[in-house]
């Protein structure tokens, strides 16, 4: 299969594709790493009137300052393994991007484009969940911040409006008293998750009780999903409580309603869910301490 | 529709061509320029037997518009610079030593990117060989001693036996 005929227009701003995006509309789509556009082109499953590179736009390279990590939307999943700023500042990160496809996905794949494309088995949304990030939409008329939370609607779907580009990616950054852990199940490296799970726990400051847990699955739902937060806030101020994680993984697992689908059964992701997040709350909690 | 004048750097040599905006570099390698060491698979960056290195990188080239490809440094398996006798390239020779080759389509793609990895990983693990080879599909599913080859060849690269390309 070959993509139908499109127009091409290769933005050296972001400002100009803002323009372009504004005067094209509907027609128009966005061209960042093109590991899942260019797929879709191919198939005809997308056949725009015009795509707008934006590889082209200068980019500035990550900064860590402030307890937050500022990623541009252009940073290739390959940078964020070997960028020495990231991989100090994000691990969680870095450990879903080992995930995240082929060494051919990760050098062109973008950050910014894998959380605009809003795929419900993204690692890297997983992530950023589980995290608290943000990501800097910016139109015609300025920038405005949002949650990464209210970016995901549903499959493929975000709340990027018509005229606006996702610029920016903003994730908290790990201090000395925070562990994470990233897990998943797939039938072959590179595949998409059958599911995916973030951790992140936070020990008080003499590493002894539980400040913080926060949990993000993907693959179970139409989109990446943080875990009932009140359950896992069962854990704030307990002492190391590792007995208690994989009765909160099946807790966790039972308020989600997988799909069930050629992949894989809907019972077989509930078990999934209770011990990958039971398996990654540990590792998450044994990184917290050391 | 869009046509653009573009440069192409193809395995050192340098080609002036108009390209349709929604030509791919594998359309431009392989249908115009009669590359047939870029092949076309599933044009879905899944398989791996397009790829290239870009810049010294592996990319798919069904997955990248020819027009972004303007300029870059493009290198197919031809391109790799052989130092045997043959003009093979030291993992060629490995690879047909040790089996590595069946039908051979997917080939070109596996050596680009265990070459690439030699140079980025020179002491890789069979484990971190695997790791980088998933994206590089064999349906002859000789993967073991294509595997076996790499890890042979990567050793040679820490012994100093070969070079380093």
């Amino acid at each position: 299969m070959a993509s139908s005929p499109f127009e091409y227009l290769a933005a050296s701003t972001f400002a100009e594709a803002i323009e372009a995006l504004n005067q094209h509309g509907d027609e128009a789509v966005i061209l960042a790493g093109g590991q899942s556009l260019v797929p879709m082109l191919n198939l005809r499953l997308v056949q725009p009137g015009i795509v707008i590179d934006i590889n082209r736009v200068p980019n500035n390279g990550p900064v860590a300052n402030g307890g937050w990590l500022r990623l541009p939307a252009l940073t290739r999943h390959a940078a964020i393994l070997s960028d020495p700023v990231i991989v100090g500042a994000a691990p969680l990160l870095v450990d879903a991007v080992r995930h995240v496809g082929n060494v051919r996905v990760r050098n062109r794949g973008t950050l910014g484009g894998s959380l605009a494309h809003a795929d419900p088995t993204s690692e890297i949304g997983a992530a950023a969940l589980c995290l608290g990030g943000e990501v800097v939409l910016t139109g015609a008329s300025g920038s405005r911040t949002v949650p990464v939370d209210d970016l995901f609607v549903s499959y493929l779907t975000t709340s990027i409006a018509p005229g606006e580009l996702l610029t920016e990616v903003r994730l908290p950054t790990s201090n000395g008293r925070t562990g994470v852990s990233f897990g998943e199940m797939v039938r072959r490296t590179s595949d998409f998750a059958i599911v995916a799970v973030a951790a992140l726990v936070e020990l008080d400051a003499d590493a002894s009780t539980v400040k913080r847990a926060s949990v993000a699955v993907s693959g179970v739902s139409d989109r990446p999903r943080l875990a009932d937060s009140s359950l896992l806030d069962g854990l704030i101020g307990q002492e190391l409580p590792y007995s208690q994680l994989r009765s909160l993984g099946t807790a966790i697992a039972a308020r989600f309603e997988p799909p069930d689908d050629v992949h894989a059964s809907a019972s077989y992701r509930l078990r999934l869910i209770e011990v990958l997040t039971a398996r990654a709350l540990h590792q998450a909690m044994d990184r917290a301490r050391s | 529709m869009s046509s653009f004048e573009v440069e192409l750097h193809v395995n050192g040599a340098r080609r002036q061509l108009d390209v349709k905006a929604e030509e791919t570099l594998l359309d431009v390698l392989h249908d115009r320029m009669g590359m047939s060491d870029v092949r076309y698979g599933c044009g879905e960056g899944v398989c791996g037997t397009c790829t290239v290195l870009i810049d010294g990188d592996p990319v798919s080239a069904c997955l990248l518009l020819a027009v972004q490809a303007a300029g870059r440094q493009i290198t197919t398996v031809r391109g790799l610079e052989g130092s045997e006798p043959d003009g093979l390239h030291p993992l060629q020779r490995t690879m047909l030593q040790l089996g590595g080759s069946q039908c051979g389509f997917c080939t070109p793609g596996v050596i680009l990117t265990a070459v690439s990895l030699g140079r980025r990983n020179p002491t890789a693990s069979r484990h971190e060989i695997r790791h980088e080879l998933v994206g590089n599909l064999c349906r002859c599913t000789g993967y073991t001693k294509i595997i076996d080859a790499i890890e042979t060849y990567l050793g040679g690269l820490g012994a100093g036996t070969n070079d380093a390309h």
